[in-house]
């Protein structure tokens, strides 16, 4: 029988077996610490991702690395590390090119579900729009290095039968990146490249004619939050003075798809709740070209691409008390941002003059006074205007758009289920 | 276990990578893709792990750099002494450009970060020699005798030691003579418990800038059953700024040594190993002689310096370039033969070190006051400096002053009294320990340089820099270097370190700009903090600690960066540089 020791865990007293890890005491004890690098049976943990970071003693440090002793004080839940931890996750899909929607581990990605369980809307960081490639080198999988967290678990894990390593980091500091050995990927059998592809915490590891795909509400983080009081957390916005009369609302769609205003029609009966209480300004919906009064809320879909965009998005600030993004292209680029980390020269001649439907000297790149200029690149509207709130998905969920858009103009309590918060 | 053994042990296998890799580096100028397929089948690993070594050292290169290698030190310090015209000239010169070789494949040219001769700025390492106070005219000189058949090593200059002052009075405890042995036998006599209470009395902490208590790391490793045990020298002092090991080794190696071997007899280990910084491969022979010497004489070997059963021997293991190779759990992973990836805080090196054995790792430094505590005696070495703080420390002194180089102080002495010694020019802004320690303001000039309590905030813990800056210096350009070197030099296996320094890099460029607004600054702080809480090793939790504590010690300054007009909503933006590569299509 092992020595057990008393330790405290958010005040709450627990007896554990010494030396036992720490993240494993506490989900035994349905104590929820986020995290995408711990794997149980690796040893020494791998210690990467550091988004399981709690307080020991007064000390930040990460649980995965910590082993129980006696009187061993954690503290899990406080806003600073819960925002700490918030900012991790944050900074992976910042320092990454998570595009959800063209993800296929998209609803079975740990990341993902990371991002939904601590409720990021929006990252604080710009995103950096790094170049990385696709390596679709190897003979049985395809590295996707836009989507790698660099957790470590496919280079310790992953061997040949042989025990000859199949991944390995490359270089060092931003430039870093998993590397994958062509010869021993080709000696792995199906179940040990099928192994790679399910321990990814992400959608970087892709094995060639499997698919991940699941109808939606099938896959593993679709419906249920590991934290049993989800839902039961509810959002209110602080008191805003209560309007009189009808709101008014204005919504445009920048560099998007509309897709985002198809969705907020899906609100189905609420439909007339709405025409009974808000009234349309500048919208694609009532088709008025200019603002023809101040408005309590601005519904932006799509990012920023053009000089348009810019002007549409800074009259907006101007006209409206409140800004909201809507989707993840106005959140932070989104589909469009694809282009990105490709010089704007690249893009616009694949476009327009290499394309395999274009004659060859026939075409121009279109160039007029009066056509919007595009931008260096996709810009996230936080980066030009301040934006008060952030809906992410791709489209967002119509009962999530309507319940934020109730509880701005009329500060009514609200929470959003976890099958609603989606970035696909 | 026989000596032999343990010789064998630390000579085999994968241990010896980085040695092989030198080698074909040198001999080949890069490490081409068949040897690295044998060097792999040789160690037996996948390729891509060889490859994942080989890119993580900055010395190590997949494509040829040229007959001659020339990497120019692009530190602060440089950048102050003229770094810009010492760029051009060497691209004018060579006709290639950095970061890339020459059309005849003569001359490589990259740029690396402080290669330790702060006091000799600007300075180049050219086939690993030193090349220090360059100038337009110098450089010219050096590549037309390079280009006339002079060798590199016949041409490079012999690094000044620069000890600009020493305690008065004979009080010197770093730099008088030492007698090779004495300390030992004192040891000895000691017996290891007494050595261990020894360090206790006279409180040696980790000059490397840590301050953990000698006494304590050694005391642990001793208890520990697991044998065989070693010792290691961290001589990887690769932060900005600082060179007092370089002078430490290249004048006072044997207190080093020796300060080792007494190591190896209170902890009982029977090998010694000196992780020397790549930067510094011209020290190389000079320390690998002093070695040789200690085991002529009979003191390194079996039965060192005739003590009957304590066998003790030293080698040699050059780094690659690598910063974070100078935290210690990197550092062992680097002896290993691995990417110097710090390891978690899980086992710590005196239970499971290096080849997962009980280790003890000290600083160049710390080594060396411990043979002088030895040699001297706790009673005198307790007469220097303070109480709670006695003996003496040396600080690199660099940047905007009259005599840059190494200064002995006692502990407790002021910073205005540093600052006079070195005579600084109108000293506005000093960043202590290098870029990871604190930076002070000149306000702060009296505050006492000692061990003491750090939180207290009166006195302040020096890991062994002062960098001097005057007035004229743009403080966010010096911000903006220093997150540029710790953007590179971040190993990149923790997320806050590796994508946080990439992120507080964009917005310092945006604070340069005139794009940042008061919310950039308090965000710039608290991202700052996240770093410091979350992540894995020294580097990224102090990588942004002179930017906290330069942006609560000079407000006024930043507030003048900031955009004025801005109105809480629209965000400054630059329309014309966003829509420049459009304009290109103007018809």
């Amino acid at each position: 029988m092992a020595e057990m020791v008393n330790i405290t865990i958010d005040g709450k007293s627990i007896q554990a077996e010494k030396g036992k890890n720490l993240m494993q005491v506490a989900k035994e004890n349905g104590i929820f610490i986020p995290s995408l690098c711990y794997y149980e049976h690796i040893e020494p943990p791998l210690g990467t991702c550091r988004v399981c970071t709690c307080k020991m003693n007064g000390k930040y440090n990460p649980a995965c690395t910590e082993k129980v002793s006696e009187g061993l004080v954690v503290e899990v839940n406080t806003s600073e590390l819960t925002d700490t931890r918030k900012a991790l996750v944050e900074m992976m899909f910042a320092e990454g090119n998570h595009i959800c929607p063209a993800c296929e581990k998209s609803g079975n990605c740990d990341l993902q579900h990371m991002g939904y369980e601590l409720g990021v809307s929006s990252t604080r960081f710009q995103h950096l729009f790094k170049d990385r490639l696709i390596d679709f080198n190897p003979q049985r999988m395809v590295m996707e290095h836009n989507r790698c967290i660099k957790c470590l678990r496919c280079v310790v894990e992953v061997k040949t039968s042989d025990g000859k390593k199949v991944f390995n980091y490359q270089e060092r500091g931003n430039e870093t990146f998993v590397g994958i050995d062509y010869e021993q990927e080709a000696k792995l059998t199906k179940e040990q490249a099928l192994n790679a592809m399910h321990i990814c915490p992400t959608g970087a590891i892709i094995v060639r004619g499997e698919s991940l795909a699941a109808p939606f509400g099938d896959r593993k983080f679709d419906m249920e939050s590991v934290q049993k009081d989800y839902n039961k957390k509810k959002t209110t916005h602080k008191n805003r003075p209560p309007v009189m009369g009808k709101k008014i609302v204005a919504t445009v769609s920048l560099a998007g798809c509309f897709g985002c205003h198809m969705s907020l029609l899906d609100i189905d009966e609420d439909l007339l709740d709405v025409v009974e209480l808000i009234s349309f300004d500048k919208s694609p919906l009532t088709d008025f070209k200019e603002f023809t009064s101040r408005c309590h809320i601005g519904i932006i879909e799509g990012g920023v691409c053009n000089s348009e965009n810019v002007e549409t998005l800074r009259k907006f600030r101007e006209h409206c008390d409140i800004l909201v993004s809507l989707g993840e292209c106005s959140v932070w680029g989104g589909l469009p941002s694809m282009r990105n980390s490709i010089p704007l020269s690249e893009c616009l001649e694949e476009a327009y003059l290499n394309s395999a439907t274009s004659e060859p000297g026939a075409n121009i790149i279109p160039y007029h006074e009066d056509l919007p200029k595009i931008l260096d690149r996709v810009y996230a509207c936080n980066e030009i205007v301040k934006i008060d709130y952030y809906i992410p998905g791709c489209p967002p969920d119509a009962n999530h758009i309507w319940k934020a858009v109730k509880n701005i103009l009329w500060g009514e309590e609200y929470s959003i289920l976890y099958s609603e918060f989606k970035y696909d | 276990m026989p000596a032999e053994t343990v010789q064998q042990l630390v000579e085999s296998g994968q241990t010896q990578m980085l040695n092989q890799l030198w080698e074909l580096q040198l001999k080949n100028g890069f490490i081409n893709d068949d040897d690295i397929k044998k060097i792999a089948e040789q160690f037996n690993l996948s390729t891509i792990e060889v490859e994942g070594v080989v890119s993580f050292y900055h010395f190590f290169h997949r494509k040829p750099t040229g007959k001659y290698t020339i990497y120019l030190n692009n530190s602060i310090i440089a950048d102050i002494k003229g770094f810009k015209r010492i760029k051009e000239t060497f691209e004018r010169e060579t006709g290639a450009v950095f970061g890339s070789v020459d059309r005849t494949g003569t001359f490589g040219l990259f740029l690396t970060p402080c290669i330790g001769l702060s006091d000799q700025e600007p300075s180049a390492l050219i086939n690993f020699y030193p090349f220090t106070n360059l100038n337009a005219i110098r450089v010219k000189d050096i590549i037309n005798a390079l280009n006339n058949g002079a060798t590199p090593e016949s041409i490079c200059d012999a690094p000044a030691d620069n000890i600009r002052y020493t305690p008065p009075g004979e009080k010197s405890i770093f730099f008088k003579k030492f007698e090779d042995g004495k300390a030992l036998t004192h040891a000895e006599k000691l017996g290891a418990d007494g050595v261990i209470e020894a360090l206790k009395k006279t409180e040696l902490a980790g000059r490397g800038g840590a301050y953990f208590p000698t006494w304590k790391k050694w005391k642990a490793a001793k208890e520990q059953t697991t044998t065989p045990k070693f010792v290691v020298c961290n001589a990887d002092e690769g932060e900005p700024g600082t060179f007092k090991d370089r002078v430490l080794i290249s004048t006072q190696a044997t207190s080093m040594i020796e300060g080792m071997m007494i190591c190896g007899y209170t902890i009982g280990a029977e090998y010694g190993i000196i992780y020397l910084r790549g930067e510094y491969r011209w020290l190389k022979p000079k320390l690998d002689e002093a070695i040789d010497d200690y085991r002529k004489k009979g003191l390194l070997g079996k039965d060192c310096g005739n003590i009957k059963g304590f066998h003790f021997d030293i080698r040699v293991q050059m780094g690659a370039g690598s910063y974070v190779c100078g935290e210690e759990t990197a550092l062992l992973e680097s002896l290993e033969g691995k990417r110097g990836e710090p390891r978690t805080k899980w086992f710590f090196p005196v239970e499971k070190g290096y080849l997962q054995l009980p280790t003890v790792i000290n600083n160049v430094e710390t080594f060396c006051a411990a043979a002088r505590i030895l040699e001297m005696g706790a009673e005198q070495y307790m007469q220097m400096g303070i109480p709670g703080s006695p003996g003496t420390k040396l600080i690199s002194v660099s940047g905007d002053c009259k005599f840059p180089g190494i200064y002995e102080i006692e502990w407790g002495m002021t910073v205005a009294e540093l600052l006079e010694l070195c005579e600084a020019d109108d000293p506005y802004y000093i960043q202590v320990s290098g870029p990871s320690g604190e930076c002070i303001s000149i306000k702060e000039k009296y505050r006492r340089i000692s061990m003491l309590d750090l939180l207290a905030r009166k006195d302040i813990r020096c890991g062994g820099s002062f960098m001097i800056f005057n007035k004229q210096r743009d403080l966010v350009k010096v911000l903006l270097n220093f997150s540029e070197f710790f953007k590179s030099e971040s190993c990149g296996i923790c997320t806050p370190c590796r994508a946080g320094n990439f992120i507080i890099q964009r917005k310092l460029e945006r604070l340069d700009n005139g794009l940042a607004n008061e919310k950039d600054l308090e965000e710039l702080k608290s991202w700052g903090t996240i770093m410091k809480n979350t992540s894995r090793c020294g580097l990224g939790k102090t990588a942004t600690n002179s930017l906290i504590f330069s942006m609560e010690k000079f407000t006024d300054y930043f507030r003048g960066k900031l955009d004025k007009e801005y109105n809480g909503l629209n965000l400054k933006f630059d329309m014309e540089e966003a829509t420049e590569d459009y304009e290109k299509y103007k018809i």
